[in-house]
């Protein structure tokens, strides 16, 4: 139970990298210190109620005598025994702290928090959504710009978190441990879908990673199939380029997310519905169904228009 | 049975017999005078908190500060402005020894001074400062314009609340209402009137000194 | 001294009686109504007020339970699930707690000073109608759809114009500042009150501890709450006016908002728990029958939180890019505040283990605080470990943590205080069977309702999310929790309908049901208007274990009782030592601070809905309050 329940759950207790360990490492020491308080505490309770009368009375006795030991237990568990514990665990707090985040960085990604996605640039031009890209034991800096309001980027399994502040350069480290999927979601209240603001960060072997980045740079396939291929034409001419990118097409806005590789992608919207070919009909047609309030408005092609469009998209990877 | 004596009198009956205690007061006896002192208190607090937003937003601001080319605020207007604002807490102070003594015309004179004094300050802070500020930028501008025009708005507001303070107290000055053993409210007036200044200097302080620094 | 009165003293005290109570009775009607500066009717009303915005605010929590008892649950749509969980907070530390416990205060700490009101009759009036008309002006909210719904702490950039143009924010804004004229007036009156209202012989270490908490809540407020004000003041600026206080773009910055809020944020917590403390330490002695071990050391500890608590607030930006070395400063600090807390924790466990204690319900709602407060207690160090809150920060192992800290010191408290005090108040005694029930329905739910939230945020689940994936192993553990707080609310439902029904059909209590040792028990239950026939001269600590002489209500003059019946008087003392040092005339009940009241309500909605000549009409009409209130009636010297 305690390790997370499922392999889907992003669990601090299920650290996958050496800072997430050292979180975890602390939580348990912070853990058996706070259950040892509770239970000297609770043991007192106890004891008090072990001498417990069954009635109050007017003209009970009221007990004067003074309690020899009183100020000295008060000082003692109160303020010297804590004090000590509490010096002690902050001083084990700052050796963790400065242990966090070191390790050399050998590549720097950008996350842009925008409402309510995440636009994740590489340095060779590749510009994806959502969905994190790293290698197995590399050191990645992610930089954490925002579009908008206040985001915060948190991936339990791999790091702690960093909020995205309008005007500031906030660096976050992460080193995944292993090849896999680690999940998780924006961390600061940023409006009426913030809950709906997955990350999937994917660790590869170096080299898958490496073949991953160079493809990604790449533009976007030419479209197979006449189908495909009015679908492209009609991306192009519609609404749909006013705020999407496809990289190698005319489509060139950058209200939205670039979308030149989105069939390599698991979920629509950040995480609000798997990737399937009728998912993605259901999105374009009316997005306000699976996301009420995103910025994308419901279509005005046809269904038709739309199942090229479809056509077209799933053939991007 | 104690003899009955009136809410009016110097002093007044408890209970016990024999003994009588003062029934009018002023200072730290009187818990008007500590209303006030306590909002001088919250104020004070509310005053440095903007003060300090100042200094914070500066100092994340970098080296030029002003900033996007906006003078340093020239020292001459404020430095005058500033000799009113001091100089009316003059009047204002005699007015209370005045009436400590149980001088009226002394208690009215000064107010009335005091008040002029404090109103001309107010007058060119909206009638000639900030136009000629507004000329070079506003509180829309950036936010250095928001803070200068909030912090001297704010500290222009509390002028305004004094002046109106102050015509309260002539009011019930005028009325007869205050001799050498009542006058509470004057005393409360002038606290408040001193703090305003002693906030003023630090307003100063703030926008007008440390630019130059 | 014995408390036999000689035939001729009990014809003196008759007289005595008919005399204060011809001086200190309202008359009924409207104009009483509306204008009563009685602090026990004012007290009461709080309270009422208090807990009606508990049920509504109780209400909210149960909705968003609802909404996350499973996964992908449609019970509400995101904006609404919005607005009530900001709602929720709100409601909760600003219309509930806030003024439930200054509404003890109001009702208790003139009777526990042995005054006979607190220091400024109007102003506490003019409080209690602004918490009525800023609660109404808040709730006003909903009936437009427009309730705050960034959070009870509001961060911009979200909160400016560009990105909630909407009145929602600005009902925050201009809500809380209206509210904050009450809690701050209301700080100033107990601050006097306390330091110039003593009976004599009450020099400072003889003050009850329920008081010394109050007057650590009144100082934090004074200068905490401005920090709020001035927030929310140059939002309004930025949103309505376009100014750039927290505009990144134009030179301001968004952290800004965050230090401001924060600043008062975090001693806004103790304002909620350190009255709660204050009720532990007022009623462990009457129920374990000895007196309080330690006091030295519990009061320097309320005063020690009350200040160590402005130097925190950096701890609730862990996440936002700080350096390291400013974040240790403020960890460093946030540990030690542990430590006045302890103390007071072990004074109490002690005095509960070398007293001999009864355990009905006000005990027992004592105990079930230090348990919980504790468990919140040791969650709140592990916060203050920077790499570890910056694991969880923002995710439900905060909100476990807040609620076991604040329900455990402001709610479990208050329900104690409920059943030690609500027969003093009302004069008869509620049914202990029922009390006992509540306890632990209410004992039971919490812990059901909030500790799986501790699990669920080292699980990765976020705060203020309105929905969640079914494969996130999340859904059991939010089911417990939101049959937990049904559970709970059952238990308060269950004082609630004790306290209607024995208010009027329970025993009768008599001055003192349970042999307390402070002045609240020299008085009758209820309290007569004058509160006590005889303003005491006290001699110790616990004056009505040791003073038998004030057994009957009315201590004589020869024993220092003074009656103090010319006038609508009462005593102000000096502010160590206690001795008499003014007779202090009050002001009778008076019409205007409720007619102040109705111009800043009407200034209120004119600023929320920008309409300047309005606002103008108002602030003018609002002087115009403050001259009726001031404008002296009868003579027209100063008094």
């Amino acid at each position: 139970m305690v390790a997370g329940c499922g392999g889907d759950t992003p669990s601090v207790l299920d650290p996958r990298s050496d800072d997430a360990r050292r979180v975890e490492g602390m939580w348990w020491v912070l853990f058996w210190i706070s259950c040892a308080v509770v239970a000297v505490v609770t043991g007192f309770l106890l004891a008090a109620a072990r001498r417990r009368r069954a009635e109050l009375h007017v003209d009970d006795q009221i007990d004067r005598r003074p309690v020899s030991w009183g100020d000295r237990f008060v000082v003692i568990a109160g303020a010297a025994v804590p004090g000590g514990i509490l010096a002690g665990t902050f001083a084990f707090s700052l050796v963790v702290l400065n242990d966090m985040g070191s390790g050399d960085r050998n590549l720097e990604i950008e996350v842009e928090g925008h409402t309510w996605w995440w636009e994740v640039r590489y340095p060779n031009g590749a510009v994806t959504a959502n969905e994190i890209r790293i290698p197995v034991g590399e050191t990645v800096e992610l930089a954490l710009p925002t579009a908008d309001v206040i985001h915060s980027f948190w991936v339990p399994e791999l790091q702690v978190k960093k909020d995205h502040i309008p005007g500031a350069d906030n660096r976050l480290s992460v080193v995944a441990d292993h090849a896999g999927r680690f999940r998780g979601q924006c961390a600061e209240f940023c409006g009426l879908q913030h809950a709906h603001m997955e990350i999937m960060v994917e660790a590869l072997p170096a080299d898958e990673f490496d073949d991953w980045l160079q493809r990604e740079a790449q533009p976007a396939p030419e479209p197979d199939g006449a189908d495909a291929a009015d679908g492209r034409r009609i991306f192009e001419r519609a609404s749909c380029a006013g705020c999407h990118t496809i990289r190698g097409t005319s489509a060139e806005g950058t209200l939205g997310p670039d979308l030149t590789h989105l069939a390599n992608r698991e979920t629509l919207g950040a995480g609000v519905v798997p990737f399937t070919p009728g998912a993605l009909d259901d999105f374009i047609t009316n997005p306000q169904d699976a996301k009420p309030g995103v910025s994308m408005p419901p279509t005005e092609l046809t269904p038709d228009q739309v199942d090229a469009v479809v056509a077209y998209l799933t053939e991007l990877e | 049975m104690a003899a009955t004596t009136t809410h009016d009198a110097l002093l007044g009956e408890t209970g016990i017999p024999g003994e009588l205690l003062p029934q009018r007061y002023d200072g730290p006896r009187a818990f008007g005078w500590w209303g006030m002192v306590w909002l001088i208190g919250t104020e004070a607090t509310l005053f440095a908190l903007l003060i300090a937003s100042y200094f914070y937003l500066r100092f994340r601001n970098g080296p030029v500060w002003p900033p996007d080319g906006i003078a340093t605020p020239d020292l001459a207007l404020p430095l005058i402005m500033t000799a009113i604002l001091w100089s009316s807490s003059i009047p204002v102070h005699m007015a209370h020894t005045g009436i400590r003594a149980g001088n009226v015309t002394r208690l009215k004179v000064g107010l009335a001074v005091g008040f002029v004094l404090g109103a001309t300050f107010l007058v060119m802070t909206l009638g000639v400062e900030w136009p000629e500020k507004l000329d070079e930028f506003g509180p829309t501008t950036n936010a250095y314009g928001s803070l200068f025009f909030t912090l001297t708005g704010f500290h222009g507001a509390h002028v305004l609340a004094g002046l109106m303070l102050s015509l309260w107290t002539q009011v019930r000055a005028w009325q007869g209402a205050f001799d050498e053993s009542r006058h509470l409210t004057v005393q409360n007036f002038t606290m408040y009137w001193h703090f305003v200044d002693i906030v003023w200097a630090f307003v100063l302080a703030t926008i007008y000194l440390t630019p130059h620094l | 001294m014995t408390a036999t009165a000689a035939p001729d003293a009990s014809a003196t005290t008759t007289s005595t009686v008919e005399r204060l109570e011809a001086v200190w009775a309202e008359p009924p009607g409207l104009g009483s109504w509306l204008g009563t500066v009685d602090h026990k009717r004012i007290g009461l009303r709080y309270f009422y007020t208090g807990m009606a915005f508990f049920v509504a605010g109780g209400i909210e929590s149960l909705l968003i339970r609802t909404q996350l008892a499973g996964p992908d649950l449609d019970v509400l749509g995101p904006e609404g699930f919005n607005q009530l969980f900001s709602m929720h907070g709100i409601t909760m530390m600003f219309l509930f707690a806030m003024p439930v416990l200054s509404g003890f205060g109001n009702y208790f700490v003139p009777l526990m000073i042995g005054a006979r009101d607190m220091a400024f009759p109007r102003l506490n009036a003019f409080g209690y109608w602004v918490l009525v008309a800023s609660g109404i002006f808040l709730y006003s909210s909903f009936l437009v759809g427009r309730a705050p719904n960034n959070g009870w702490f509001n961060y911009v950039p979200l909160s400016g114009e560009a990105f909630t143009p909407a009145i929602n924010i600005d009902y925050y804004a201009v809500g809380l500042i209206f509210l904050g004229i009450s809690s701050t007036g209301g700080a100033i009156n107990f601050i006097v009150t306390i330091l110039k209202l003593r009976a004599p012989g009450m020099i400072v270490n003889r003050i009850p501890i329920f008081v010394w908490g109050e007057l650590a809540m009144a100082l934090q407020i004074v200068f905490a709450l401005p920090a709020l004000t001035l927030a929310s003041v140059l939002l309004l600026l930025d949103r309505k006016f376009d100014f750039h206080f927290y505009d990144a773009d134009s030179g301001g910055d968004p952290l800004l908002w965050q230090h401001l809020f924060w600043v008062f944020g975090h001693p806004e917590v103790y304002i909620v728990a350190l009255p709660g403390f204050g009720i532990a330490s007022a009623i462990i002695p009457t129920w374990v029958r000895r007196p309080i071990v330690g006091y030295t050391y519990i009061v320097i500890g309320e005063l020690s939180v009350a200040l160590i608590g402005f130097g925190v607030w950096v701890h609730h930006m862990f996440a936002v890019g700080l350096p390291n070395i400013t974040l240790s400063f403020i960890s460093l600090a946030s540990f030690m505040v542990a430590i006045p807390s302890a103390i007071q924790v072990f004074a109490w466990l002690a005095t509960l283990v070398a007293g001999r204690p009864v355990l009905r319900a006000p005990l027992l709602f004592v105990l079930g605080f230090i348990f919980i407060f504790v468990i919140g207690g040791v969650t709140g160090v592990m916060f203050a470990a920077i790499p570890f809150d910056q694991a969880v920060h923002d995710s439900y192992f905060v909100v476990a943590h807040l609620h076991y800290v604040l329900v455990g010191s402001a709610v479990f408290p208050i329900f104690a205080a409920i059943y030690h005090w609500g027969p003093k108040i009302t004069g008869r005694l509620l049914n202990d069977r029922w009390g006992k029930v509540s306890f632990w329905l209410m004992f039971v739910g919490f812990n059901l309702a909030f500790f799986p939230q501790h699990l669920l945020g080292l699980f990765g689940m976020p705060r203020r999310i309105y929905t969640y994936d079914r494969d996130l192993g999340w859904g059991g553990y939010n089911m417990a929790s939101t049959i937990g707080a049904f559970i709970l609310a059952v238990g308060i439902l269950v004082t609630i309908v004790n306290w209607f029904h024995s208010r009027t059909r329970g025993a009768p209590a008599g001055n003192d049901p349970w042999r307390g040792e402070t002045l609240e028990w020299y008085a009758s239950s209820p309290p007569a208007h004058y509160n006590f026939v005889t303003i005491p001269t006290v001699r110790g600590r616990e004056p009505m274990w040791d003073q038998p002489e004030l057994a009957g209500g009315a201590q004589p003059p020869e024993d220092g009782g003074r009656p103090l019946t010319e006038g609508h008087a009462t005593l102000s003392t000096s502010m160590l030592d206690a001795r008499p040092q003014v007779i202090v005339h009050m002001p009778h009940a008076s019409v205007w601070p409720f007619l102040l009241t109705v111009a800043l309500l009407v200034l209120a909605f004119a600023v929320l809905l920008d309409n300047w000549a309005l606002s103008v009409a108002a602030v003018v009409a609002s002087v115009g309050g403050l001259v009726g209130w001031y404008w002296p009636r009868g003579q027209t010297q100063e008094t």
